[in-house]
């Protein structure tokens, strides 16, 4: 029984990772937001396993949310503002794939590095999930930094916080976890209405955030 | 749990309640009396802790650390409302905002008084982390009030940024957890600051340390420290002037409050790294970056709001050399730091609407043309600036002094990034108060007494301090180590 737990925590945390790589190469909207919605669903599953094998049933609500919220409706609504906005067939050029992924395997690498030689009197279980999280939220960040476009930066931040939620789901008895998860889908909540209600791709023709860059050049 | 009412929930409930009371109401007058009225009753409570310490709550605790910070929050809060008052009745006449929209400014700033004073009061690092994320909320809200392209873009930029800081803020906390779980078991003891304080000792040392550097990374980015300052002047610039005031004067100070929070616990970890040289390089970088950049403002606001990230770098750095005197200085540095520049930000709220543009070059000889608000500004810009007799020249010299103590190198480095500063701003308040009036010469709207009362106060406290809050400072100084 603790083996069958272990693993199954540790595939589903590890496939998350190899999401966010997965994500790391997509140039285009659309599939971006599709891989996104997997992780999400991923993250269910994830979160799932940890309320039953730590019979902790109040990690269901934030799993529930974690599929709700970014598996079903957050992508229905990007792709609908990337179709309203119609970027759904542009192509994106920040930064080539070769050299982006060879980052992002670096800061896996990192925090594998990192985590496991910190956290080395922790529950197994505990240290591989934190070390898995803590790649997930560096390539969050590595696909905020290397995209230009708005939705993408904001599918980054959402991979970054699913890392963040693995994370506190891992870390056995934490309390606020429900709490935190609500804080966060409100958050991004705002962010997604923010593009939409403010429609930065008529104020500034295009949701490319090199745009705003040029556009604040003006101003100062 | 039978705890009765007391001034720490009031500290909550005024605003909360105030919050949803002008969301509904649909006057410009009634909001901003209600506005007003409720920033002073919870002035008044906060004072009132000063004199009835109330017991720990199950959620709340109120201690020394915290009480100078509601106290000054509350204090400014409350003036900054007044100052809203007058400034926002401006905004409406002059059609750059709607009633809905003063409808809603009002019910965001009292939102965000009330996550301020959440962020404060909470005895949990899970709930402060909350009440940060929701302070940020409001205030990109209210950054974003305008609509015009420039302030969505500061909004935006802001909302990203301070989301990024405040996720990796979550990371940290949850790696505290994960070093205090082992030692006080599982549930909501390893989030209590009680609790993580008193067996700190026992933690792993390795775990707390990357802790720190992931809750330095975050909230540090909203205390504005270099190099993770980029939606700091965008954000004072954009947004309605009374929330430069409170972003510069409490926010920024919150922020800081969590670090200090974080670096008492490190201290209190005898393994754990000592998380002073890393404040002070942060710090000291911050003050010499925003000293270079003050040169090349051309917008009244983006300048002072390089000076609030120069003041920032100084207050960490004070904080991370630690001992009580650069502890004292530290705290009193940030005092006088929140009351001269949200004096400032009042001052160029009237500035900036009677003259009907940001642009330095456009904005002469306020001295001539309006007497009060002219020296008002000078006043003040001398006293952010580190002139005598200001509290900030009092501060700004003990830090120094005690930086000569600690590490004379370092003391060097200070020296040269404040007379850089300073020059910056001489330079440039020369030319905004002296020389021949030009541009609109509107009267000033609204009541200037929020700015004279905090120069008062700066003024005074430069020339003589109370013993009594000397005594409390100090205390306040040694619990920081």
């Amino acid at each position: 029984m603790g083996s069958l737990v272990f693993d199954v925590a540790h595939l589903l945390a590890g496939g998350l990772v190899l999401l966010s790589l997965v994500m790391l190469y997509q140039d285009r909207l659309p599939a971006l937001i599709r891989m996104f919605a997997l992780q999400a669903v991923v993250l269910t599953l994830s979160v799932s396993w940890q309320a039953y094998a730590q019979g902790a049933p109040h990690l269901y609500v934030t799993a529930a949310i974690a599929l709700a919220f970014k598996a079903i409706i957050i992508p229905i609504a990007l792709q609908r503002i990337v179709v309203r906005l119609g970027l759904h067939r542009e192509v994106e050029t920040a930064l080539s794939i070769g050299p982006t992924m060879v980052a992002g395997i670096a800061l896996v690498a990192l925090s594998m590095v990192v985590m496991l030689r910190v956290t080395a009197e922790a529950d197994p279980l505990a240290r591989e999930d934190l070390a898995f999280a803590l790649s997930v939220v560096l390539l969050g960040l590595l696909m905020m930094v290397t995209r230009r476009n708005a939705v993408s930066q904001v599918v980054g931040f959402m991979s970054l916080e699913n890392g963040l939620i693995l994370a506190a789901a891992g870390a056995k008895g934490m309390p606020l976890v429900v709490e935190i998860s609500v804080a966060f889908s409100v958050l991004v909540a705002f962010i997604v209405i923010g593009i939409f209600l403010f429609r930065i791709r008529e104020r500034f023709d295009t949701v490319d955030s090199a745009a705003l860059d040029r556009f604040r050049e003006g101003q100062r | 749990m039978t705890a009765g009412f007391d001034a720490a929930s009031a500290l909550l409930l005024l605003p909360a309640l105030a919050a949803a009371v002008l969301l509904a109401l649909p006057g410009y007058r009634a909001g901003a009396v209600v506005n007003t009225l409720a920033a002073f009753l919870s002035f008044l409570a906060a004072a009132s802790l000063l004199v009835a310490k109330p017991e720990d709550g199950a959620f709340l605790r109120v201690d020394d650390l915290n009480i100078v910070f509601l106290v000054l929050n509350s204090f400014v809060g409350c003036t900054t409302a007044l100052f809203s008052a007058g400034y926002i009745a401006h905004e409406l006449e002059a059609g750059r905002l709607t009633i809905g929209q003063m409808r809603f400014y009002h019910a965001m700033y009292q939102a965000l008084l009330f996550a301020m004073n959440l962020a404060l009061l909470a005895s949990s690092i899970g709930v402060m982390w909350v009440a940060i994320e929701m302070a940020t909320l409001t205030t990109v809200l209210m950054v974003g009030l305008y609509r015009t392209p420039a302030a969505i873009e500061a909004a935006w930029k802001y909302f990203i940024l301070g989301s990024v800081g405040i996720a990796l803020a979550l990371f940290g906390s949850i790696l505290v957890y994960m070093a205090a779980r082992p030692v006080v078991g599982e549930g909501p003891d390893g989030m209590a600051w009680a609790v993580l304080m008193a067996h700190a000792a026992a933690f792993d040392p390795a775990l707390l340390n990357l802790a720190f550097v992931f809750l330095l990374l975050g909230y540090g980015t909203k205390v504005g420290l270099v190099p993770l300052h980029a939606w700091l002047p965008d954000a004072h610039a954009e947004g309605p002037t009374p929330i430069s005031a409170v972003l510069s004067g409490l926010l920024l100070n919150v922020a800081l409050y969590a670090v200090l929070r974080f670096k008492l616990l490190l201290a209190a970890a005898p393994g754990a790294l000592a998380p002073g040289p890393l404040l002070m390089g942060l710090g000291l970088l911050s003050l010499l970056f925003a000293g270079g950049m003050l040169y090349r403002r051309r917008d009244i606001k983006r300048l002072f709001a390089f000076s609030s990230i120069e003041h920032m770098g100084l207050i960490a750095f004070a904080f991370g050399i630690g001992g009580p005197i650069a502890n004292f200085a530290g705290l009193l540095h940030m005092a006088m730091h929140s009351l001269t520049k949200s004096a400032i930000f009042f001052g160029v709220g009237h500035v900036v609407q009677v003259k009907g543009t940001q642009a330095l070059s456009e904005i002469r000889g306020l001295t001539a043309s309006h007497p009060v608000l002219g020296w008002g500004l000078v006043l003040g810009v001398a006293a952010i600036a580190g002139l005598p007799p200001s509290g900030v020249f009092m501060s700004e010299f003990l830090v120094v002094t005690s930086t000569v103590a600690h590490a004379p190198a370092l003391a060097a480095l200070l020296v040269a990034g404040l007379l850089l500063a300073f020059g910056a701003l001489m330079l440039r308040l020369h030319g905004l108060a002296f020389g021949a009036p030009t541009g609109r010469m509107a009267p000033v709207k609204g009541t200037q007494a929020p700015m004279l009362l905090h120069l008062a106060l700066v003024v005074g406290a430069g020339l003589y301090l109370p013993p009594p809050l000397v005594a409390w400072f100090q205390h306040i100084a040694r619990l920081l180590g």
